[in-house]
């Protein structure tokens, strides 16, 4: 008789062992394996993604160096715009696949669609190396060379590029795209290593102020792992209480199982440490703003959106497939963690000195509003989570894209290649402190509204995404019963409307820095930030004036297979 | 044998290991204590998978495994980049970071 796993066997009518009689019966175990039955379209996004990347390791081994950027660039590009084609050529389906490891519903596919989509916004971002007249590389020359080293200097002159970015954001996507889908715990964990290992990575490989760049990647690799361990040991404990990880054996042990509550209670916990490190809630949000403002910028928008959509994903499934059955014991937890994470990112931001670190605060606030609509335990609340998700998603990226064009400018400084020669002045890093944004509606009115387009979403002004997407979360809540949340949300609102607004202020209203010589330059990008920019702008601008095509198709997803 | 007691001495060393992450100062110790921590995991999926007569656990134990391997390569890979520039792998001296 087969006792082979039930990730292994088939999934239907496949021969299991029944009971599998205490004490083990694993020395006869005889070689019978049915192969599952893969429906190899349903995971097409994924596989594309992944395949992606492997092309752009080999790009990595076989071109020479100088000739490597356009064709990863080009690879990558095309990976997530095939993925993306699948997605939607997917939609309406509703089936588990690969021995229901993978189930793409409307959940998966509209986070799926969602992921490709900032991933594609990211990516130009990455792929941004400048005009001629600026360098805006976001990434250090050779990651293995140390800062300040001869060996930096000579990559450097050399013109080197680190296009293993590509690859690396490529695999990280498509760990993204399986996080949300994963129908049972063992790919759950997987995805979430396969998500979290190259973007360790790419936090540690800025250009400039590499310090802080390879200090981000140290703090978020050993507190990523510590989380994650944790994640492991709650999946141990449920597979103990149900016998199996697979979600829907978990619901059914919850209502049925005669073990003791102790230890789902314990492995649902731990779960939730893993999963609320991920999307940056309170009790485990300290590495957000250390890691935000360390890595480089391009990444930062990328981990701040993409990630957020795919942890909250995974939330989502966990919670409402595996744990239906024990909602009023894990409801009152998220209560806390909302209420905390509301509190702590609002008033926190309010004293950040840096742009960087108060978009991430930002972040933690966004994932407290998102908590709203996983607590209210409804259709309406999933759906207007994924809203939330979609809208936060692209304002962030374009908040971090503004961010990437405002630069130091540096007196007659070698520090970057081929600077502007206006003034013997050249362009420098990223200028982050908020004292250098004053007066920047003055000197570049574009981008100055631009940002305050992305600063009035997250304060949820109406006709921006922000409102639509508050609006939604905020009803699905209390007509989840969560009303106290809803008021601890306004009163963070309120809060945090105060810094958004402040950052508007301070570029309209105030005198700017450059007339004592020291202010930063807004650098004129290539066309890829350009075309982020835009389409970033746009989908805010549109997702909060004309919101009811996309509330549809939110609504329409908001269903589970298990 | 109990096999309880797996999971009381898994329950031990994963408790052990949570306190080193917390308490050891050396980069690498700490990277140490996280996969005393996995392992820890593996010998209570191991254990449960006993119990059951299933053998879901042990794979995922070998998952685990290859995932912790990854893991090395990559914390590994930071935190030698981060030595060779600081010429110290201490997590207290790793402060530019904060407010």
């Amino acid at each position: 008789m087969s006792v082979l796993t039930s990730l292994l066997a088939a999934s239907p009518g496949d021969p299991t062992n029944p009971g599998g009689g205490l004490g083990g019966a694993t020395s006869t175990v005889t070689n019978t394996f049915t192969a599952p039955h893969v429906e190899y379209r349903a995971l097409m996004p994924m596989l594309v993604v992944f395949g992606a990347a492997t092309v752009g390791i080999l790009i990595e081994a076989f071109l020479p160096r100088t000739r490597r950027y356009w064709p990863q660039v080009g690879v990558s590009l095309a990976g997530v715009v095939v993925a993306f084609c699948f997605v939607v050529a997917n939609h309406g389906m509703a089936e588990t696949t690969a021995a229901d490891a993978v189930s793409v519903d409307g959940v998966t596919l509209f986070l799926q669609g969602t992921i490709l989509l900032l991933a594609l916004l990211a990516l130009l971002l990455v792929a941004e190396r400048g005009t001629g007249l600026v360098d805006l590389d976001a990434f250090t020359a050779q990651g293995a060379t140390t800062p300040g080293s001869g060996g930096e200097r000579a990559a450097d002159a050399a013109g080197l590029r680190t296009t293993e970015v590509f690859p690396l954001m490529l695999f990280s996507v498509g760990g993204m795209l399986l996080f949300p889908a994963a129908n049972d715990l063992l790919t759950s964990f997987v995805a979430l290593e396969v998500l979290s290992l190259p973007l360790y990575l790419l936090c540690g490989l800025a250009r400039r102020r590499r310090l802080l760049s390879q200090e981000a990647a140290m703090k978020y690799f050993l507190l990523g792992a510590f989380s994650s361990a944790f994640f492991l040991y709650g999946v141990a404990l449920l597979y103990g209480y149900a016998g199996s990880v697979r979600l829907s054996d978990i619901a059914t042990a919850i209502t049925s199982s005669p073990h003791s509550d102790v230890l789902v209670l314990a492995g649902v916990a731990l779960l939730a440490v893993g999963l609320l490190f991920k999307v940056g809630a309170v009790p485990f949000h300290a590495w957000t703003p250390d890691v935000y403002q360390g890595a480089p910028t391009p990444i930062t928008a990328f981990m701040a959106a993409a990630t957020k959509v795919a942890a909250f994903g995974a939330l989502l499934r966990i919670t409402y497939v595996a744990l239906p059955g024990l909602r009023w014991d894990w409801r009152p937890v998220l209560w806390g963690v909302a209420i905390l994470t509301m509190l702590v990112g609002a008033i926190l931001a309010i004293t950040q000195r840096d742009i960087k670190r108060m978009l991430a605060y930002s972040a933690i606030l966004n994932a407290g509003y998102i908590l709203l609509g996983v607590i209210s335990t409804t259709s309406k609340g999933v759906s207007s989570t994924l809203f939330y998700l979609a809208a936060y998603g692209f304002a962030t990226i374009g908040a971090f894209a503004v961010v990437t064009l405002v630069r130091e400018s540096v007196r007659g400084g070698s520090d970057s290649g081929d600077g502007g020669e206006e003034d013997s002045v050249t362009v420098g890093g990223e200028a982050t402190d908020l004292s250098a944004w004053a007066g920047l509606g003055r000197r570049s009115p574009l981008l100055a509204a631009c940002f305050t387009v992305f600063m009035l979403a997250f304060a949820g002004i109406p006709l921006t995404s922000g409102f639509t997407g508050k609006f939604a979360l905020f009803t699905a809540a209390i007509d989840g019963g969560a009303w106290p949340l809803v008021i601890v949300g306004v009163i963070a609102s309120a809060a945090a409307a105060f810094f958004y607004v402040r950052v508007i202020v301070l570029m309209y209203f105030s005198e700017p820095l450059r007339e004592q010589g020291a202010g930063p330059i807004v650098v004129v990008p290539s066309p890829m930030t350009t075309v982020a920019l835009t389409v970033t702008v746009a989908l805010t601008i549109a997702l909060g004036v004309l919101p009811q095509m996309a509330l549809d198709l939110a609504d329409k997803a908001a269903y589970f297979v298990q | 044998m109990n096999p309880d007691n797996y999971l009381f001495l898994s329950a031990l060393l994963f408790t052990i290991g949570a306190f080193g992450v917390l308490i050891r100062r050396n980069a690498i110790v700490v990277f140490m204590c996280v996969e005393l921590m996995l392992n820890a995991v593996n010998l209570t999926l191991v254990t449960f998978s006993r119990m059951h007569g299933d053998l879901t656990g042990q794979v995922i134990a070998f998952f685990t495994m290859v995932v912790a391997a990854a893991e090395v390569v990559v914390g590994l890979a930071i935190i030698v980049s981060v030595f060779r520039t600081r010429r110290s792998a201490s997590v207290d001296d790793a402060n530019l970071l904060k407010y």
